[in-house]
């Protein structure tokens, strides 16, 4: 290797290996379980990281050569162990359901394990000890390789092989091979689902912990790490095929390399760029480079819709409760007034969503891109072109509807949990593209100085400005649902086979559908930026796409009127528990699971069910 | 006069021949058994005429249009109706709504964003349920019907936009015998007032040779037989392949 260019290129190809590495070690757990068991796994990017906040714990406290590796490994048994509690104590109720609602648990103990992160270990970041032994570098190509780079390679390719060797070898490995092929089949045969599930779960979360633990000495453990290897693993799983470890092998290593060069050719837009991998992968190959093609997952088995048996808000109660919110502006505080601000947008932003999520059955996980393009586009619009409120609401509205026209058209194309993956996916392309383009967003400092036209100002006034445009529009969108439009989204859902024996392309509507419900989005998040006077990334990140779903299920699926409940009910809670403790992403997160385990009617539908059981007798 | 005129339908799954050169009739008001064991191919010369799978030969004309090529949403508008074997209609709505349902789609008025439609072509729609003996229970949810009445329902959401051929996969499986009479007596009774032609598979011989005017046997791919039932009872190779198994097991 004389060539300098070339040999740069084959050094940045190893760091590009051992970023696969670690990558590959989250991965292929995550793609094994959801093989096995058919769940999608938020919480494994939590394992990682309590893989290294637990090693760090362990490792500063014991020294020497044992300490360490010892520490690392402990640490990783000790995140097995977490990861079989989940599956024991959360998921094990939940088999058998929606598809979706394990997902959502999941999420919910990505939730709690960061506030038991934060509690325990504090809010710094832990940089671990350099391994022992590996401190140094090696001579490769004529330039320094870190050796500890090396053992991770090393490590990857020798955890690929072990546990080629634990499928193909193992008693263990053909049931997990035969249930990754058809699990009913496998039911059948007189395995016991649940230990096959636990021991799945065991072997992923301790792979996760391991790799979060062997991440320590080059990274310092943080707050963020848990959500930013869990979309990168997805994206790997999703690339590679749900359920293939060769994959996962094959697409760490493609998503690895990308990360090395696409720093140095485009160092902007990294992000983005896994994400257009991801997208163009679904879209060419939806079952991913080496995955088996998924039997059609029905689309209506995605969230548990009831029959919906006949019910629905009186129009008394429903008028009286308007009448009573439109009454609280004007005796409550400039407080009262902010908050129900709050509530009304993201009211319109749940609505949006259940809009498609419901009568469509159409669940995204990645809604807040639409609300976000909305909140920049006022931003921007309002606070660098001077434009007036009126004419910037309208133009987010366009923005978020024609962006929504755009990533819809390839998300119909999917169903059930690859509609949601690539949701999340486009959401997260929007995101990154709001952090990165700092020249337009302002990066991480956001847009400031967005604020309402000078007759909105006021807090009263702008209060009821929000309550009037989101109202009216929850009001369109719920006239929209009861016409052809929404019955022909409902059609849809409830039976494909029969709308396309009538005449009807289903795809095409739930594309409008989409594009809808992101264009009423847009205006929430308009509205949203003009309440708060700027606008952050944070406004599209992950977790306010699972808030509007949090927000949908309490409110119920049945019901349109039930969505501004639920995000009544969810910033209420916010704002009081908020009030007492630092912890309240723990508390949504225990909320989601008690949401999907114990209530997954939403409280409207669970009052609604107990409303038609005493109507037909007081049972 | 013939109204659907099918010629050489081929289709293969991998190595296996389903069906290998099919060519039948079938003209005004008349009704139409295919029949055959197991595996003879019925369900995927259904489907290949419903729009459901794609031929690998063949061609299907309706009225000298050809077919072959179409998804099913645009067959429906050329006059296919189709029932599945197992009922598909929408769950989550009401005996009317679902034919109101056809309706809309079948007029084209999917993207309507304002006027209510629960109140588009009530009548139409009772109209319907009414031939199907469904109107009493027309505000019930189809999710709570008993099988033998989803069936019915569906047969109206079929019929609600005037097909001119109607597709019936198994129509009467999973019901009982009294049921499945009734239903296939009165799909004869609106096949002949509409002058619509009926193609359906079916493994109750019961109801084949009530109610068919001609009967089409299949076997591992490719007819064995043809024409009336009298004529198709006393085919010796239908008794070898078909009958005798039904004779052997009973």
């Amino acid at each position: 290797m004389g060539n300098p260019a070339l040999s740069f290129v084959a050094i940045e190809l190893l760091t590009g290996l051992a970023t696969a590495a670690v990558l590959f070690l989250v991965s292929c757990g995550l793609s094994l379980i959801f093989g096995v068991t058919r769940i999608v796994n938020f919480a494994h990017g939590s394992f990682y990281m309590l893989g290294a906040y637990i090693a760090y714990s362990l490792v500063s406290r014991a020294g020497g050569p044992v300490g360490f590796w010892g520490g690392l490994l402990l640490a990783s048994a000790a995140v097995g162990l977490i990861g079989v509690a989940m599956e024991v104590f959360v998921l094990r109720r939940l088999y058998g359901g929606p598809e979706l609602f394990p997902l959502l648990a999941t999420f919910g103990v990505v939730l709690v394990v960061e506030d038991a992160v934060l509690a325990i270990w504090g809010p710094q970041d832990l940089l671990g000890p350099r391994a022992p032994g590996l401190k140094g570098a090696i001579e490769v190509f004529g330039h320094r390789f870190p050796s500890y780079e090396l053992f991770l390679i090393a490590l990857g390719v020798g955890v690929a092989g072990g546990l080629w060797l634990l499928v193909h070898r193992t008693r263990w490995g053909t049931l997990v091979r035969a249930a990754t092929q058809d699990w009913e089949m496998v039911g059948a045969l007189g395995v016991r689902q649940a230990t096959l599930f636990t021991g799945v779960f065991f072997v992923g979360a301790f792979l996760a912990g391991l790799g979060g633990a062997v991440q320590l000495p080059l990274e310092a453990a943080d707050h963020q790490m848990d959500l930013s290897i869990i979309i990168e693993a997805f994206v790997v799983v999703v690339v590679g095929g749900m359920g293939s470890i060769a994959g996962a092998f094959l697409a760490s290593v493609i998503i690895g390399e990308l990360q090395t060069f696409g720093i140095l050719v485009f160092p902007k837009l990294t992000l983005v760029l896994i994400f257009v991998v991801m997208a163009v992968v679904l879209v060419i190959r939806p079952q991913g480079l080496l995955g088996r093609p998924q039997p059609e997952a029905g689309m209506n088995r995605a969230v548990e819709v009831g029959t919906g048996a006949g019910f629905q808000v009186p129009a008394v109660l429903l008028y009286t409760l308007c009448a009573l919110v439109l009454a609280v502006p004007l005796v409550s505080g400039n407080y009262g007034r902010v908050v129900l601000t709050e509530v009304a947008t993201l009211s319109l932003f749940a609505a949006s969503l259940y809009f498609m999520m419901g009568p469509g059955g159409l669940v995204s996980f990645g809604h807040a891109a639409y609300f976000g393009l909305g909140a920049y586009g006022v931003a921007l619009l309002v606070a660098k072109l001077g434009w007036g409120m009126a004419a910037a609401l309208a133009a987010a509205g366009v923005l978020a509807g024609v962006g929504a026209l755009v990533f819809g058209w390839f998300c119909v194309r999917l169903s059930g949990v690859y509609f949601a993956m690539l949701t999340l996916a486009f959401a997260q392309m929007v995101w990154a593209a709001a952090v990165q383009w700092d020249a337009l967003t302002g990066g991480d400092n956001g847009v400031l100085g967005v604020w309402p036209a000078p007759w909105a100002g006021n807090k009263l006034v702008f209060c009821y400005l929000a309550l009037g445009l989101c109202g009216g529009c929850v009001a369109l969108l719920r006239r929209v649902l009861r016409a052809p439009f929404g019955y022909t989204l409902r059609a849809g859902r409830d039976s494909a086979l029969r709308c396309d024996a009538i005449g009807i392309d289903v795809r095409r509507h739930q594309w409008l559908a989409f594009s809808l419900a992101g264009l009423f989005a847009g205006i929430s998040g308009g509205l949203y930026a003009l309440s708060k006077g700027g606008v952050f990334p944070t406004v599209m990140s992950v977790s306010r796409s699972i808030d509007a779903i949090v927000m949908v299920l309490l409110g119920g699926l049945e019901t349109m009127a039930g969505s501004p409940v639920g995000a009544a009910v969810f910033t209420g809670l916010r704002e009081q528990i908020g009030s007492l403790t630092d912890y309240w992403r723990a508390v949504v997160g225990a909320i989601i699971i008690a949401l999907v385990i114990a209530f997954p009617r939403g409280i409207v539908g669970f009052i609604g069910a107990r409303a038609a059981r005493l109507a037909q007798g007081g049972r | 006069m013939s109204l659907l005129t099918v010629n050489g339908l081929a289709k293969s799954f991998g190595a296996v021949a389903a069906l290998n050169g099919v060519s039948f009739e079938l003209g005004e008001g008349e009704i139409l058994a295919l029949i055959g064991p197991n595996g003879a191919g019925k369900t995927t010369c259904l489907n290949i005429l419903g729009g459901q799978l794609r031929p690998e030969r063949g061609s299907i004309r309706l009225n000298g249009r050809e077919l072959v090529g179409l998804p099913a949403r645009r067959l429906c508008r050329l006059g296919v109706g189709r029932t599945f074997q197992i009922a598909a209609v929408f769950g989550s709505m009401t005996v009317r709504e679902n034919v109101q349902m056809a309706l809309i789609a079948g007029r084209r008025r999917v993207l309507g964003l304002w006027r209510p439609a629960g109140a588009l072509y009530v009548e139409e729609a009772i109209e319907l349920l009414e031939r199907v003996g469904m109107a009493d229970q027309a505000e019930r949810l189809c999710g709570l019907l008993a099988y033998g009445d989803l069936k019915r329902v569906e047969l109206a959401i079929a019929l609600a936009n005037w097909p001119v051929v109607l597709l019936m996969d198994e129509p009467t499986a999973g019901m009982a015998p009294e049921e499945r009479r009734a239903l296939m007596r009165l799909s004869a009774e609106i096949a002949r007032e509409r002058r619509m032609g009926i193609l359906f598979t079916e493994h109750d011989m019961d109801v084949v040779f009530a109610h068919a005017d001609r009967i089409i046997v299949l076997d591992r791919g490719e007819i064995i037989a043809e024409g009336a039932p009298s004529r198709v009872r006393q085919d010796a190779r239908v008794r070898e392949v078909y009958l005798g198994q039904v004779a052997g097991a009973a």
